[in-house]
């Protein structure tokens, strides 16, 4: 048998699923894709709904026939979702800067200085990656308390910096580099530092990128660092400004109001990830750790 | 030629500098330092004094109601979610590997969990499954059509709290798992696949006989992170129950921890300490039997 036939038939028998297993795939992704959906069209619609509308309804409606944006006016105005916005913009930006700051220094010497001790440090950088923040989470909500530094965003920010597996990542990429590059920036009297900035820097934007990304995700969700450190509402982020409403904001049952806020807050992650889908994927499946 | 010597060395130092000084005030000193705080009796974090030093915390912890029913709550949250979701991620990844048309489209709607904020979309979960004065919720609406009977997920009896919380979680873990899947089952060389063709051998053989064990690493690995991820659960517990979880009956044992800090009931960073110490020994000790069986498997 020639290897054209030989090709053929096993094409042919690729597609041999049953329409039988065809439908009940089809129906299987069908129904994830409807519980993963569902909660998202949920918040979308109740966040639509005039309070009186939703309250009105002892069956709740699975649409809505006369919209109303009122929701989001009161979302801005009764509460100050506006500032818990802002702050964790404030936060979020500054955090991912500095680390990217620290670990892009910290990582090149790692990759391409030689220095006594360096392994020893690095072996001590790995074993970071295995402390779970809980256990250190302790002390440093006692040395927040102890330097008076709560309900301030340098309390917020300094812990929340360290990344030892970014580090690690921007590590493994700077390695890559070929060496060749670095003597040639010697030879031509380069410092270190603007061949960091002019050479390694750009040819590693992928992973920077990939970095930035993942460490702003967990940024604008981060709950309870900034729960423990926070107790003044004008230093609270969305995470607990949303807690904050759901407890004590629009008076419990103005439950379209909330959804308005949680819309608000869900937006920008969703508009990233729309945006940069392939690079959260990829990054997330090298480095993610929800789940 | 490499930078030897004292003056390289300080150029080396210098740029690690900043990720020292990060690392060892926020990560070195405070793991010494819980290690301390649990052994320290009697501590008064006003004073800054205690009276003694031995094992009062840990006994204190272990003896505590609050503290064993989190435990429970937290083994019952891993031993249900990880493998029910492990199970259902390697079902759809399957599926999802084998279709051609609406992969792309699946792919960004399943991952949409990853990107969302827990505690907001936990508050729509809770909407959905919460009976209130005005209205049973669009679940209890569900269950009566079906034929049961409406019962408060959110405030109602144990079960069917845990039920919401488990299923939750499902929700939030599910993106990263699939991920992993998919990938994994993509980076399966076809040959395989042509050569089982070739045999005749059933879809079904095929994919216990090559597919599994080709991504048995990778289901490995999300049984792992995902004890380490279901052991810490948090903020989707308090997304769905609020933060006065002991009240609930629904509090995990991170959850204890931060109480036993902070809040109403806080201002015990020994307690918290010696917990978080526990918590850590059982994450340990359940990673380690996982490597030794997985190890074992894998090898075979």
């Amino acid at each position: 048998m020639d290897s054209v036939t030989c090709e053929k038939k096993i094409r042919s028998r690729q597609r041999e699923y049953t329409p039988a297993v065809r439908v009940v795939t089809y129906a299987l992704l069908g129904v994830w894709a409807l519980i993963v959906l569902f909660p998202f069209y949920w918040m979308i619609l109740t966040s639509l709904k005039s309070y009186s509308a939703y309250n009105g309804e002892y069956i709740p409606k699975l649409y809505t026939l006369s919209p109303t944006l009122q929701n989001y006016a009161d979302a801005f105005t009764a509460v100050p979702l506006g500032r818990y916005l802002l702050n964790t913009l404030f936060f979020t930006v500054l955090t991912t800067v500095i680390m990217l700051a620290v670990i892009v220094l910290a990582a090149y010497a790692f990759a391409r200085l030689e220095f006594r001790g360096k392994n020893a440090v690095f072996v001590l950088f790995l074993s970071m990656m295995m402390i779970p923040n809980e256990l250190v989470v302790i002390t440093n909500f006692i040395t927040i308390t102890d330097l008076d530094l709560r309900n301030s965003f340098t309390g917020l920010i300094l812990p929340s910096v360290t990344s030892v597996f970014y580090l690690y990542l921007l590590k493994e990429n700077f390695e890559q580099i070929p060496d060749n590059l670095y003597y040639a920036a010697k030879v031509d009297g380069t410092s270190d530092l603007k061949y960091l900035l002019r050479v390694m820097i750009p040819i590693a934007k992928p992973t920077l990128v990939t970095v930035t990304i993942l460490k702003v995700i967990e940024c604008w969700n981060s709950y309870v660092w900034p729960r423990l450190i926070t107790d003044d509402e004008r230093y609270f982020l969305v995470s607990n400004g949303i807690q904050e409403i759901r407890e004590n904001g629009f008076g419990r049952e103005n439950i379209p109001a909330m959804m308005a806020a949680v819309v608000v807050i869900s937006v920008p992650l969703i508009v990233l990830f729309l945006l940069f889908r392939d690079k959260v994927m990829e990054g997330v499946s090298r480095g993610g750790t929800k789940g | 030629m490499r930078h030897k010597g004292f003056g390289g060395s300080l150029k080396g130092w210098l740029y690690l500098l900043p990720a020292l000084l990060f690392l060892g005030v926020f990560m070195v000193y405070p793991l010494i330092d819980v290690f301390v705080y649990s052994f320290e009796e009697g501590y008064n974090s006003a004073s800054q004094t205690y009276f003694g030093v031995g094992t009062y915390n840990y006994a204190y912890v272990l003896r505590d109601p609050y503290f064993l029913q989190a435990v429970k709550n937290t083994f019952l949250l891993v031993v249900v979610t990880v493998p029910l979701s492990t199970g259902i991620a390697l079902l759809i990844s399957v599926g999802l590997h084998s279709i051609k048309p609406l992969r792309n489209f699946l792919q960004t709607v399943y991952f949409l969990p990853y990107v969302t904020n827990t505690l907001a979309v936990g508050m729509v979960f809770m909407i959905l499954f919460k009976k209130t004065a005005y209205s049973d919720g669009l679940i209890n609406l569900l269950v009566t059509r079906l034929g049961g009977n409406s019962v408060d997920f959110i405030d109602g009896p144990y079960w069917a709290k845990m039920f919401v919380l488990c299923f939750y979680t499902i929700w939030v873990v599910m993106p990263f798992k699939i991920l992993i899947l998919t990938s994994a089952l993509a980076s399966v060389d076809p040959v395989y696949y042509r050569a089982a063709q070739v045999d005749g051998t059933s879809k079904l053989r095929t994919f216990m006989r090559i597919t599994l064990p080709m991504i048995a690493p990778m289901i490995f690995y999300l049984v792992i992170t995902g004890f380490i991820g279901a052991f810490k659960a948090y903020s989707d517990v308090v997304a769905l129950f609020g933060t006065n979880l002991n009240a609930a009956g629904m509090n995990t044992i991170v959850g204890y921890v931060y109480d036993m800090l902070y809040g109403d009931s806080g201002g015990y960073p020994s307690y918290a300490s010696a917990a978080a110490i526990i918590l850590f020994a059982i994450v340990f000790t359940i990673t380690c039997i996982n490597l030794l069986v997985s190890g074992r498997r894998l090898r075979r």
